[in-house]
């Protein structure tokens, strides 16, 4: 049966030393509090890397060195004398956020952005990649149906062609035909990033606050984007099939000094690369020490992956509290993405005629 | 035990007894956890009135009638009656901004916030028609809301103004006895207080005191400052009821997608019919 496969790599994970630290007044780890989750160690491993699980303190250095002068690049003062940027968004030197994000038009300057400044360390090592099962540091294959479904996805949005490509290249129907073809971070139903549900995952953007506040018998994790909370019922029983959540539905229980916390219930798409209903997600917080939370996950879902895939990332505790992000009420974009493809498209059957 | 003083017309909110602390924390504040809802129909007109036919109104030959767009909705979408949750029964607006009130009621459909899925701001959350989680512990008091996924962590700090405004704003948090007192600055002007018009500006400063009574009920007061939008202070105060089914708690009510037609249908490809 599978879900007795799926606990041999949750267990898999190596141990960490359990440190001590605050407490609840019934005895358990208490880990409320806010942790920033920016890092610039990517979910998975670059294919070049192979099994390789660490990189040296100078790769280190370097690759936070990167990021950091592509953003002292991009945070110079404006030519007062330049040009007007080219059709379709112009590029800047070291633009490590690429057309659309940071550097294109329309873009955010690199002001506003908190990518990180630095590839986390965890048992003394810089590490490669969020996830550690398979050794590759990669997710593992996709089943057939999920391949044929991620296909499907792939090529409709194409940054800087300012046309409707889709009207000449005759494709139905076209990626801005109707709202529920965008995506959910576009459409404000769920944030963006590689996970904007669970697991949580850094996004390599901004705004990777999350906060932890613990009763007796709740825990909430509040996610900063885009306000979205957890709500965890310790020692509960999953709801009943019938009832789905974007984030799914959360139970916990304590292993000594770990919080295991168990998702299901998922609805049919989930944001997370591809996975559908049938995810089932298990989440480990353990203390490192007075400075950081270990997180750790393993992600199964039968109908998208061939076999379960697991991560680690230390939490490290922050300063401040979160700030309201509302996404929904300030999107104005979202009507001018649709009524700009219909702009488009109207300039293309007139160049057609 | 709950006393509405036979819910005698004028200040009956005055008489809401605040009764026994039925559990407290290991550190010793009363222990608000668990999900509640407000029942009544403050979600539709803070004040008091009677029933009427639909929340947006038009004339008609002898009184007012739903107004087109609500029509076919009938009794669904008709305003129940309420004895309200204000002090004295109504709001002490200013003459422009009662003008104001008026003209949104008039536009309720186009102006309403919750008709777009927009955070609900402060008082409004707490006795919109969903219920609502509080989540405890010796340091923290956060609320969770069904409706939109709208969230409150309170602070216990001193009150500072905020940087900006915010749909929720700032709450921050101290206790005075058994009653957590929690003043929220920093809304935006774009909430209002229920379905009915009733809005403010972004100088809005809500007090709220929470206080338990018994093990099954908060009472939940609130004093309104603006002297933007009001002539004086008001208050309103409500039980909060604990939602005492085995099963009680937060579902998903991400509205965002269900409003995704109303606000962005038109700019189809191909429009359905609206």
């Amino acid at each position: 049966m599978r879900t007795a496969l799926f606990l041999i790599p949750a267990l898999a994970l190596a141990p960490f030393a359990i440190a001590q630290g605050p407490r609840t007044a019934d005895g358990h780890p208490d880990f409320t509090g806010t942790y920033d989750i920016t890092t610039l160690t990517p979910v998975m491993r670059p294919n070049s890397m192979g099994d390789r699980k660490a990189l040296t303190e100078d790769e280190a250095k370097a690759e936070a060195k990167k990021v950091s002068d592509a953003l002292a690049t991009q945070n110079k003062a404006s030519d007062p004398n330049r040009k007007a940027p080219p059709k379709g968004g112009e590029v800047l030197e070291n633009d490590i956020l690429g057309k659309g994000a940071g550097g294109a038009v329309g873009g955010y300057n690199a002001f506003w952005l908190d990518p990180g400044n630095s590839v986390f360390k965890l048992e003394g090592k810089f590490r490669t990649s969020i996830i550690v099962d398979p050794p590759n540091g990669r997710m593992p294959s996709m089943t057939p149906d999920a391949m044929k479904r991620a296909g499907a996805r792939m090529g409709r949005d194409r940054a800087g062609r300012s046309d409707a490509w889709w009207i000449k290249e005759n494709i139905t129907p076209g990626p801005y035909d109707d709202p529920e073809l965008r995506g959910y971070a576009e459409r404000c139903i769920l944030s963006f990033g590689q996970s904007p549900t669970t697991p949580m995952l850094p996004n390599y953007f901004y705004n990777n606050l999350k906060q932890i506040v613990q009763s007796k018998d709740t825990v909430v994790i509040q996610n900063e984007m885009i306000h979205d909370t957890r709500i965890v019922r310790m020692n509960g029983k999953h709801d009943p099939p019938e009832i789905r959540r974007w984030m799914g539905d959360s139970i916990g229980h304590w292993e000594g000094e770990v919080l295991v916390v168990d998702t299901t219930n998922f609805r049919d798409q989930t944001g997370l690369f591809g996975a559908d209903r049938n995810l089932h997600v298990i989440e480990k917080f353990s203390r490192i020490d007075g400075k950081a939370l270990l997180y750790q996950f393993t992600i199964d879902d039968p109908t998208v992956w061939t076999a379960p895939w697991s991560g680690e990332m230390p939490w490290p505790v922050a300063d401040g509290r979160i700030y309201e992000y509302a996404c929904h009420e300030g999107n104005y974009s979202f009507g001018n993405i649709l009524r700009g493809a219909r702009l488009l498209e109207g300039e293309a059957m007139k160049a057609n005629k | 035990m709950l006393i509405l003083a036979a819910l005698a017309p004028a200040g009956w909110s005055q008489s809401l007894t605040r009764g026994s602390v039925a559990a407290r924390l290991p550190g010793g504040k009363p222990d608000f956890n668990g999900v509640w809802q407000a029942i009544g129909s403050a979600h539709y007109d803070v004040e008091r009135h009677i029933a009427r036919p639909a929340m947006m109104l038009r004339p008609g030959p002898y009184g007012p009638l739903p107004a087109i767009p609500v029509l076919r909705l009938g009794a669904v979408v008709s305003v129940p009656g309420g004895m309200g949750i204000v002090e004295g029964g109504t709001i002490p607006y200013k003459p422009e901004a009662a003008k104001k009130r008026d003209e949104n009621r008039e536009h309720w459909m186009e102006r309403d916030p919750e008709v777009k899925c927009y955070m609900p701001g402060v008082p409004r959350a707490n006795y919109m028609p969903y219920p609502f989680q509080i989540v405890q512990n010796d340091r923290n008091f956060f609320i969770a809301y069904e409706y939109a996924g709208a969230n409150r962590d309170v602070q216990f700090a001193k009150p500072v103004p905020a940087e900006t405004d915010s749909w929720m704003g700032q709450s921050y948090g101290h206790w005075e006895g058994d009653t957590l007192v929690v003043e929220v600055v920093g809304q935006n002007d774009s909430t209002w207080f229920d379905r009915s018009g009733t809005h403010h500006s972004n100088e809005l400063k809500v007090t709220e005191r929470y206080s338990l009574n018994g093990p099954n009920h908060i009472i939940y007061e609130a004093t309104i400052e603006d002297p933007e939008v009001f002539t004086r202070p008001w208050k309103i105060s409500m039980p909060l009821y604990r939602r005492m089914e085995p099963d009680a708690r937060l579902l998903d009510f991400r509205c965002v997608e269900f409003v995704e037609e109303l606000m962005f249908g038109e700019f189809r490809r191909k429009p359905l019919p609206r």
